[in-house]
């Protein structure tokens, strides 16, 4: 929102194209995409107008064909494989319409997946009880305490879905990134998870990306950008988009 | 962290995978076990051959065989003197052993094997497959008054299965002696009783008569009554005349002096094979026992060879529980045997011999002195070979048999890899998802491929641990299970008459049964290394898209 402050998240001319046989298909065509710290903004658009290829290339987990991303005025669409795995697993944390919880870990187990993931055996087993009190702090402050060893399949979506995002937070990230969180779940859910994600933005000054197709999701953003044929159409604040 | 806690969740939750290692549990058992008793089947073979034959043999080509030994084994110290410990000299021919069981002629095919009494003990472990205890610390031709051992001295049982060895001996001989008499007079009482009604016996029966005949009449004209023969046999003074005794006419003048009762003939050792044979039982029936006379043709060292017999007293047996062997060999005093065969050139009293048994000291290179001496001793006279060498298409058989069988059996763990290879594509397949959200979560392709290497390697190390206590627990248990085998089946599954061992070998050699866990293991783990890669390939964002 502050122009002067330099940009978390800055996207430019992003390109990306998928190929299959002879077709080529142009998803996204030079997006420029810029995120201040603490700020929460909504990308909308239709389904299949690349809002979910190009969470994937800020979060890392796919190569652009051309553009640039920089995190925190550095340049990260050129790392190593090994750089980038490990930005994803400090600086960014991601959040599916689908949860993607692992079946074979429960609540907590799921939580400390990402430490688990930094950590080897020995480091783990010393860092092992702090980093439970924290997964467990946030469970319980996501309503979930009770629940830390229930296996994800006996949870409710919305449960799942804030265990995601317990998950995503425990790490401490640069910026969250939400792929339709609330696309699974029914209005009265979606709108708790919303109102979590606000919460964080707000009280913890968390930087989110949210990406959606439902306009009334969108508004709870402090900014929406819409993604149209390939590329950002119009940058407004939500209140003004919604009033025009 | 995060890969050994998968690792484990996935195993528990997925033991289907815990089947694809049975056949590596089967596979690891089933090699420890053949190896194990084959190596135990191998190493007794081995050490009774090594046992039987010296180090190196040194042997003539020609069956008069080469003269003055001492020469030789002096020329042999020359050539390979540090490494030799002993020698001693061997006369080896076939000949035709024959005995008398109930009457009826027994003849068996025979290597007739002259030994030096002192020395050939110190060559071999020929000492050791003796049965009576003295003659197992110092061999000796002389009969002996008893003592042999009726409990098999080389098995771990402790049940007399030889009870006839019980009276062997003297009093063996004597009772013999007087059982003869005692059937002599009765039959000669018969005879002069029905003299003109009787038809004249059979050939073999008379013969033999005739020689129980002559030796006893030369008891009674000769040697004064023992104290412990109960009475002097009274003979029949016509049958000792008898012209037609051919071996009376053989040794006059021995046969004359000669009481049975009190004298034996030249000793011999025959392979108890030749002697005895196993029933079902387990006990072993002797045809011949120490202290009885047995007849023994061979030929002379002269051009062309003459067939010659002569009567020996057995006085021991050899048992090397290799029935090649114990069926095939009979020992005598070497200087008997030089003398009876006319190898003792009369001038100058010099013997032949037709082999020397060379002992070499521990560790030391057998090919290399074989080698020494073949250089020294030219080959189109004499032949050294190791003892390797003589038993050398026997022991290559074992060793090719258990290659083949090695082989064969680590196929059944490879057939086990496919199936790890197959059930591994199906998790990954399976855990797509799983392996994207890992990604998304900053895990690297490494530590996802390691995700199922470690699995894989899990899985072949319990295979291999199962198959490894298995197969140790029937390796070890060898015996007990063949016996409940039987007992359950009613059918002999290993017949000690044929080995003469009484159990099963085996010897577990935790070097092979090492190379087989690693063996089993290193499949395991390299058929989870396709899937491994697979899975590591995988790309996040479509991996997060699978469902
Ligand atoms: N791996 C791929 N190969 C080919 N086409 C793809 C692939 N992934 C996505 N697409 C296409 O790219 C377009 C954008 O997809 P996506 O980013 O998921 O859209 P959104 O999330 O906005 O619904 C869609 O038309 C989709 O079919
Ligand atoms: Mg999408």
């Amino acid at each position: 929102m502050t122009d002067a402050a330099p940009p978390l998240l800055r996207v430019r001319s992003l390109r990306k194209q998928y190929r299959s046989g002879d077709t080529t298909l142009e998803v996204l065509r030079g997006v420029d995409f810029d995120l201040a710290a603490g700020e929460f903004v909504s990308v909308v658009g239709q389904s299949g107008s690349g809002k979910s290829t190009l969470l994937h290339l800020m979060g890392l987990l796919d190569a652009a064909d051309a553009g640039e991303i920089e995190l925190d005025g550095v340049r990260v669409d050129g790392l190593s494989t090994a750089g980038r795995d490990r930005l994803r697993n400090t600086a960014i944390g991601m959040v599916f319409q689908s949860y993607h919880l692992l079946p074979e870990f429960d609540a907590l187990e799921n939580v400390l997946a990402p430490l688990m993931v930094r950590y080897g055996v020995l480091e783990w087993l010393r860092v092992r009880g702090a980093a439970r009190a924290q997964a467990r702090g946030l469970l319980d402050r996501f309503g979930l305490g009770g629940r830390l060893h229930h296996k994800p399949r006996q949870l409710s979506g919305g449960e799942m879905q804030r265990v995601a995002i317990a998950r995503a937070l425990v790490t401490q990230p640069r910026v969250l990134l939400a792929d339709e969180p609330t696309g699974n779940l029914d209005e009265a859910t979606g709108a708790g998870i919303l109102e979590t994600l606000c919460e964080l933005n707000r009280t913890d000054g968390l930087s989110i990306v949210l990406v959606t197709h439902d306009a009334a999701v969108a508004r709870q953003a402090d900014r929406i950008v819409r993604l149209a044929a390939g590329r950002v159409e119009d940058a407004l604040p939500a209140a003004q988009r919604l009033a025009g | 962290m995060y890969k050994l806690l998968l690792c484990w969740r996935y195993l528990r939750t997925r033991w289907i995978a815990l089947a694809s290692i049975v056949s590596v549990t089967l596979g690891v058992a089933t090699m420890i076990v053949v190896n194990s008793v084959m190596a135990g089947f191998s190493y007794e073979m081995q050490t009774r051959i090594h046992g039987i034959l010296s180090d190196l043999v040194f042997e003539s080509h020609s069956l008069s065989g080469f003269q003055d030994p001492q020469w030789h084994m002096d020329e042999i110290r020359r050539a390979a003197g540090s490494d030799i410990v002993g020698m001693t000299p061997t006369v080896a021919v076939p000949a035709m052993l024959n005995f008398q069981v109930r009457g009826q002629w027994v003849t068996r095919q025979i290597m007739f094997i002259g030994i030096d009494e002192a020395s050939h003990a110190h060559v071999s472990d020929f000492g050791r497959y003796l049965q009576h205890p003295g003659n197992r610390t110092q061999l000796s031709f002389g009969l002996r008054e008893g003592g042999y051992d009726t409990v098999d001295s080389q098995s771990d049982t402790t049940l007399p299965t030889r009870p006839a060895l019980e009276g062997a001996g003297w009093p063996h001989r004597r009772m013999r002696v007087e059982r003869e008499r005692v059937w002599r007079e009765k039959l000669d009482a018969d005879r002069q009783a029905t003299h003109a009604a009787t038809p004249v016996p059979t050939d073999s029966t008379r013969s033999v008569d005739q020689q129980v005949d002559a030796v006893l009449a030369a008891t009674s004209a000769d040697a004064p009554a023992a104290a412990t023969v109960a009475a002097t046999p009274a003979t029949d003074p016509a049958a000792t005349g008898k012209p037609a005794d051919p071996f009376r006419q053989a040794r006059p003048e021995e046969v004359t002096r000669m009481d049975p009762a009190q004298e034996q003939f030249t000793g011999i050792v025959p392979g108890i094979g030749l002697a005895s044979f196993r029933d079902t039982s387990g006990i072993d029936r002797f045809l011949v026992l120490p202290g009885d006379d047995v007849k023994i043709t061979f030929p002379t060292s002269g051009t062309p060879p003459k067939a010659v017999s002569d009567t020996f007293t057995v006085v021991d047996f050899y048992e090397s529980k290799m029935s090649e062997y114990d069926s095939n060999f009979v020992f005598v005093p070497i200087a008997d045997l030089q003398r009876m065969r006319g190898m003792i050139e009369p001038q100058t009293g010099i013997a032949s011999v037709n082999s020397i048994q060379i002992k070499l000291r521990e560790g030391a290179d057998l090919n290399q002195v074989r080698d020494r001496l073949r250089k020294v001793f030219p080959a189109d006279l004499y032949a050294v070979s190791t003892w390797r060498d003589k038993q050398g298409p026997l022991l290559a058989a074992v060793d090719m048999e258990m290659s083949v069988l090695n082989i064969l059996l680590f196929l059944i763990i490879a057939v086990a890899g496919f199936g790890i290879l197959a059930i591994f594509f199906m998790i990954v397949v399976e855990k797509t998802r799983d392996i994207g959200i890992l990604k998304s979560l900053g895990a690297s392709a490494g530590g996802i491929g390691s995700i199922f290497l470690g699995y894989g390697l899990f899985l072949g190390m319990v295979g291999a641990g199962a198959g490894l206590a298995l197969g140790l627990a029937i390796a070890w248990n060898i015996n007990r299970i063949r016996v409940a085998v039987e007992w359950l089946t009613g059918e002999q599954v290993f017949d000690p008459s044929i080995y003469y061992f009484y159990r099963i070998p085996s010897i577990i050699d935790p070097f092979t049964v090492a190379w087989i866990i690693v063996g089993a293991v290193g499949i395991a783990v390299a058929s989870s290394v396709l899937p491994a890669l697979r899975a590591a390939r995988l790309h996040p964002v479509e991996a997060l898209r699978h469902d």
